[in-house]
C-alpha cells in the first residue's frame, strides 16, 4: 500500500466523524444496498471506483486502500438520483477531495486548474488570437478578470494551500 | 417572464465553442431574448473539489454581479448551470448561510441577497417553445436527431425541480419543434465522461464511445447537445475515439441553437457550422 496515497484516520474514527459532519449526516444514511455502484458509469469501466465500497469503508472507520479513487467520480449524479436514501455521493467524494487537499494531496489536474483560475479568473486564457477569432465571428471581445477569485483564494487560504502543494504533490 | 438576461459564458465557450456562442446570440436576438455581457469569472466548479467554502464564495460572487445589474442569469454550459443553481438555492433558502457567505465576501465588495434566477438557455428556449414554432422558416423534416441531455442540465434534480432525469423530454420537444425527428436510443441518458477526462482518459473516452456506438446504431444523422464539455467529448474527441477503439463514426455533433438556427432560416456560416470538428456537409446537404 502506498503511504502517500492513503487517507489515514489515526484517531480511529476521526475521518468518519469528519465526513459525517461535512455531509450533514448524509453519508451515515447509507444502508449499503449498492444501487450507486450498479448505476455508476465509471464503475462499469474501471471497478477500482466503487462508491458503495468507499462509503461503507468510511462509515466503518477504515482507511481507503487507494485514495486516488476519490478523483474518479464523473459527477453524473445518477447514483444520487437513484439512491433510496438520497445520499449525495458526488458530494461525499467532494468532501473526501477537500480533506485530501487539506492534507497536502491533490490530483495534478485540479492543481493546474486552481493555478489558472488564480492567474486569469478562468480556465482558458483569452489572448489576442482568440479575440481576433471572436470579432471575426461577430462576437464581442472578452477579457480575463480574476479580481474576485484572487481575493477569495486569498481570504480562504486556497492560494497558499496550492502553493504549498507544489512540494507536497505526490500523485 | 423577463426576456433580458446576463449571459454567463463560462470558461470553455468563448474559446472552444465559438460556434455555440454564435448560434446562441443569433437565435436569442431573433426571439427577442436580450443577453447582456458582464465581467463574470469562473463559475467555481474546479474549486469545489479543493475547498468547499471558496467554491461557494466564487459562485455567490458571480450571482451578486448579476443581481447588481438587476438581471437573471442565462447559462450555456451545463456544469456552470449546476454550480450556480446549487449555490443560488442555498443562498435563497438559508438566510444564516447567506449572511455567512456575504460576510466572507466582504473583501470583494459584493453582496448577494438572493434575488436572481439561473436558467440554462435550453430551458429558456423550452419555455418559449410556442414562439419558436411560429418562427420556423425551413423545417428540418428530413433529419433524425439524437438528443444528448448531459448530466448537469438535469441533475441533481433536487436543485432544478424541472424534469425527470430518468425520462427527460425538453430537448426532444425542442428538436421536434424544428421539424426534425428526435431519435430514441439506448444510451440516451448516459454521461459523456468529460469530468474525468483529466483524471483518467481511458474511462472518459470509453464512456463517450458507449454513447457514440448507441447513436450509430440508432441511425441518427447527428447528435444534438447543449453543453460545451459534452461537445468536447463527442465532437473534438470523436476522431481519437475512432482511432483508439478502431470504430468508424463520422457522426456530426451539433449544438441545439445551431440546429434551431438552421430551421429559423440562418445560413450555416452564421451559426458557426464551419467550426464543428466532425464535418456537417452531409447533414446540411440533406436539407437542400
Amino acid at each position: 500500500m502506498d503511504e502517500a496515497k492513503t487517507i489515514k484516520s489515526p484517531q480511529g474514527s476521526a475521518l468518519k466523524d469528519e465526513i459525517i459532519k461535512r455531509t450533514n449526516g448524509d453519508a451515515l444514511k447509507c444502508f449499503n444496498c449498492g444501487t450507486c455502484t450498479a448505476s455508476c458509469p465509471v464503475m462499469r469501466i474501471n471497478s477500482k471506483y466503487n462508491p458503495r465500497r468507499i462509503v461503507r469503508m468510511l462509515i466503518l472507520g477504515l482507511d481507503l486502500p487507494d485514495e486516488g479513487v476519490i478523483w474518479m467520480c464523473s459527477t453524473c449524479h445518477t447514483c444520487h438520483e437513484r439512491c433510496p436514501q438520497g445520499v449525495n455521493l458526488p458530494e461525499v467524494m467532494n468532501v473526501l477531495k477537500n480533506i485530501a487537499v487539506e492534507k497536502g494531496r491533490i490530483h495534478p489536474s485540479f492543481k493546474k486548474q486552481i493555478e489558472l483560475l488564480e492567474k486569469q479568473g478562468r480556465l482558458y486564457e483569452i489572448g489576442d488570437f482568440d479575440n481576433k477569432k471572436r470579432v471575426k465571428a461577430g462576437l464581442p471581445e472578452i477579457h480575463a478578470h480574476n479580481k474576485n477569485i484572487k481575493k477569495i483564494f486569498k481570504s480562504t487560504g486556497v492560494d497558499k494551500l496550492v502553493e504549498s502543494l507544489e512540494t507536497k504533490n505526490e500523485q | 417572464m423577463s426576456s433580458k438576461y446576463a449571459l454567463f459564458l463560462g470558461c470553455t465557450i468563448p474559446v472552444r465553442a465559438v460556434n455555440y456562442e454564435m448560434s446562441v446570440r443569433k437565435v436569442a436576438k431573433a426571439l427577442d431574448i436580450t443577453l447582456v455581457d458582464l465581467d463574470f469569472e469562473c463559475c467555481g466548479l474546479p474549486v469545489k473539489s479543493v475547498n468547499h467554502e471558496a467554491y461557494l464564495m466564487t459562485a455567490a460572487a458571480n450571482l451578486a454581479m448579476a443581481e447588481k445589474e438587476g438581471l437573471n442569469v442565462c447559462t450555456l454550459c451545463s456544469a456552470c448551470t449546476a454550480v450556480l443553481t446549487e449555490v443560488n438555492k442555498k443562498m435563497k433558502e438559508n438566510p444564516a448561510f447567506r449572511e455567512h457567505i456575504n460576510a466572507k465576501l466582504k473583501d470583494t465588495g459584493l453582496k448577494y441577497n438572493g434575488s436572481v434566477e439561473v436558467k440554462h438557455f435550453a430551458r429558456i428556449l423550452h419555455e418559449n417553445i410556442n414562439k419558436i414554432k411560429g418562427q420556423i422558416k425551413k423545417p428540418l423534416n428530413n433529419l433524425k436527431i439524437a438528443p444528448h441531455y448531459g448530466c448537469h442540465y438535469l441533475k441533481p434534480s433536487e436543485i432544478y425541480e424541472f424534469e425527470n432525469p430518468e425520462d427527460p423530454k425538453s430537448l426532444d420537444e425542442l428538436i421536434e419543434a424544428t421539424g426534425a425527428h428526435a431519435v430514441n436510443y439506448t444510451a440516451k441518458n448516459k454521461c459523456c465522461g468529460g469530468a474525468v477526462l483529466g483524471i483518467d482518459e481511458n474511462i472518459a473516452l470509453t464512456m463517450s464511445k458507449e454513447k457514440l456506438d448507441s447513436v450509430k446504431e440508432s441511425g441518427a444523422d447527428a447528435i444534438t447537445l447543449i453543453c460545451p464539455f459534452c461537445s468536447v467529448m463527442y465532437d473534438v474527441n470523436q476522431k481519437k475515439i475512432s482511432t483508439t477503439f478502431n470504430v468508424e463514426y463520422n457522426i456530426p455533433v451539433v449544438y441545439y441553437p445551431q440546429l434551431l438556427g438552421l430551421a429559423m432560416g440562418f445560413a450555416p456560416d452564421e451559426l458557426g457550422f464551419n467550426m464543428n470538428r466532425v464535418k456537417t456537409d452531409k447533414l446540411l446537404e440533406k436539407l437542400k
